[in-house]
């Protein structure tokens, strides 16, 4: 099967049950705002997926290289990619919230009109 | 053996965090769980040698990522327990998580232990890169097209947002946390300016230095201070839009000067130019990344014709 490390092989389990517990969270949260939490939360757990095959390289003592630097740079730059993400998904419910709660009389009027 | 208890610890820790994050019943809780997740990712990239990464995640994901949800959650208004949800509701997602988790795990079983041949490449080529630091030469020389490609999604996440930022949270700052983030204001400035110079050598570079400059921007626009950073000023948008634009005249530079040459390549630095072509991109991303990500935060709804607001009402002015 495979021959990683006791450690390596317990922060891959983490990252696994990382993104489970994210879908989870994203199938049960009733709240919009814990659904992107838990979008958030299965991103994590995808990068440590990354960061620890990464980490693999320095593992093995033979070669003597560090990590390996173009997966880090690909968690590196989803990182911001997620947190613009987040800001515009949350920027979006706010605007939900706000037009739902001002303008619910103007859309029953509109839901309505059609039916005349 | 100290150091397998130390992971056991970090992963428990991880896990009972994202677990209580996700089924906390008040959503206030669910947030700062998250926040303190965020601060034990960071040390999680730490022990698995990605200090790159653990810079940016103290940044980013515990600071922005936190101030983000907090903003989302003053406008939720009063703070109400989350609606139950049953057993029944409960036990469908569980058992078909379940069975993803055990998929997964298989499959993550039957990964090699062996690396693939790119960190040897890498250490290879390093040496025509410019820099010495082999993530930021993969960031900026050997991948650039992912660091071009993610400027622009942040210039297109910043455009979005501010087409459909809501009315701002009204809230007061008190003195003693103006003056103190005045006083946090130069630390912050010094140590972004050493995160990305150090960048070239050492764990650092454009994404922290541009991370740690917005969560300072966000303390301050928090506190009242720095009005000028907005969006109507237009040495923001200028600078803002820098990050992608001086990427772009420096791969087209590159690209007529390689055409000297036999075979031009898009986005390949000429050897000998690389150094500086990679430090005057780096110090304009610093700067477009901070800007973008200060206004991503603080996310004040524009006075300009591109707002909904000024387009759905003619009187919709802010300050």
């Amino acid at each position: 099967m495979t021959e990683l490390s006791g450690s390596l092989l317990l922060f891959l389990l983490t990252a696994a049950s990382l993104v489970a517990i994210g879908v989870y969270g994203f199938i049960i949260g009733p709240e919009p705002l814990r659904r992107i939490l838990a979008l958030n939360i299965i991103s994590a757990g995808i990068f440590m997926l990354m960061v620890v095959l990464a980490y693999r390289t320095s593992g093995s003592g033979a070669t003597e290289l560090a990590a390996d630097p173009v997966l880090q740079a690909l968690v590196l730059t989803g990182l911001v990619v997620a947190v613009s993400a987040t800001a515009f998904a949350l920027a979006l419910l706010a605007r939900l919230e706000q037009s739902s709660s001002e303008m619910s009389a103007p859309l029953q009027l509109k839901q309505t009109e059609p039916e005349q | 053996m100290s150091l397998l208890l130390f992971d056991t610890l970090l992963c428990g820790l991880l896990l009972a965090l994202a677990l209580a994050s996700v089924l906390s019943r008040q959503l206030s809780h669910a947030v700062i769980l998250y926040i303190a997740f965020g601060l034990l990712m960071a040390m999680a990239w730490a022990r698995l040698a990605a200090p790159d990464l653990a810079l940016a995640e103290a940044a980013i994901g515990a600071g922005l990522t936190g101030a983000l949800c907090f903003t989302a959650l003053a406008r939720q208004g009063q703070l109400a327990l989350s609606p139950v949800v049953s057993w029944q509701q409960r036990c469908w997602p569980a058992l078909f998580v379940l069975v993803t988790l055990s998929g997964l795990l298989l499959a993550l079983l039957q990964i090699p232990a062996s690396p693939g041949p790119l960190p040897a490449l890498v250490l290879q080529e390093l040496a025509g890169s410019g820099v010495s630091h082999p993530v930021t030469a993969v960031l900026l020389n050997f991948r650039s097209w992912d660091t071009l490609l993610e400027l622009l999604v942040l210039l297109l996440a910043l455009l979005g947002t501010l087409q459909v930022a809501p009315a701002p949270v009204r809230q007061n700052s008190w003195a003693l946390s103006r003056s103190w983030s005045q006083l946090l204001a130069p630390l912050i400035i010094l140590l972004a300016g050493y995160v990305l110079w150090a960048g070239a050598s050492q764990p650092g570079g454009a994404f922290q230095a541009g991370a740690l400059l917005a969560a300072g921007a966000v303390v301050l626009k928090l506190n009242k201070q720095l009005n000028w950073l907005a969006w109507r000023n237009i040495w923001v948008r200028f600078f803002a839009v820098a990050g992608l634009g001086v990427f772009v005249i420096a791969a087209l530079a590159a690209w007529l000067l390689q055409g000297l040459a036999a075979e031009p390549v898009w986005l390949r630095w000429p050897p000998q130019l690389a150094k500086y072509i990679i430090l005057l991109i780096e110090t304009f991303a610093t700067l477009a990344i901070a800007i973008t990500l200060t206004l991503l935060v603080v996310a004040e709804q524009p006075d300009t014709p591109l707002s909904l607001e000024t387009q759905d009402s003619a009187g919709g002015s802010d300050d």
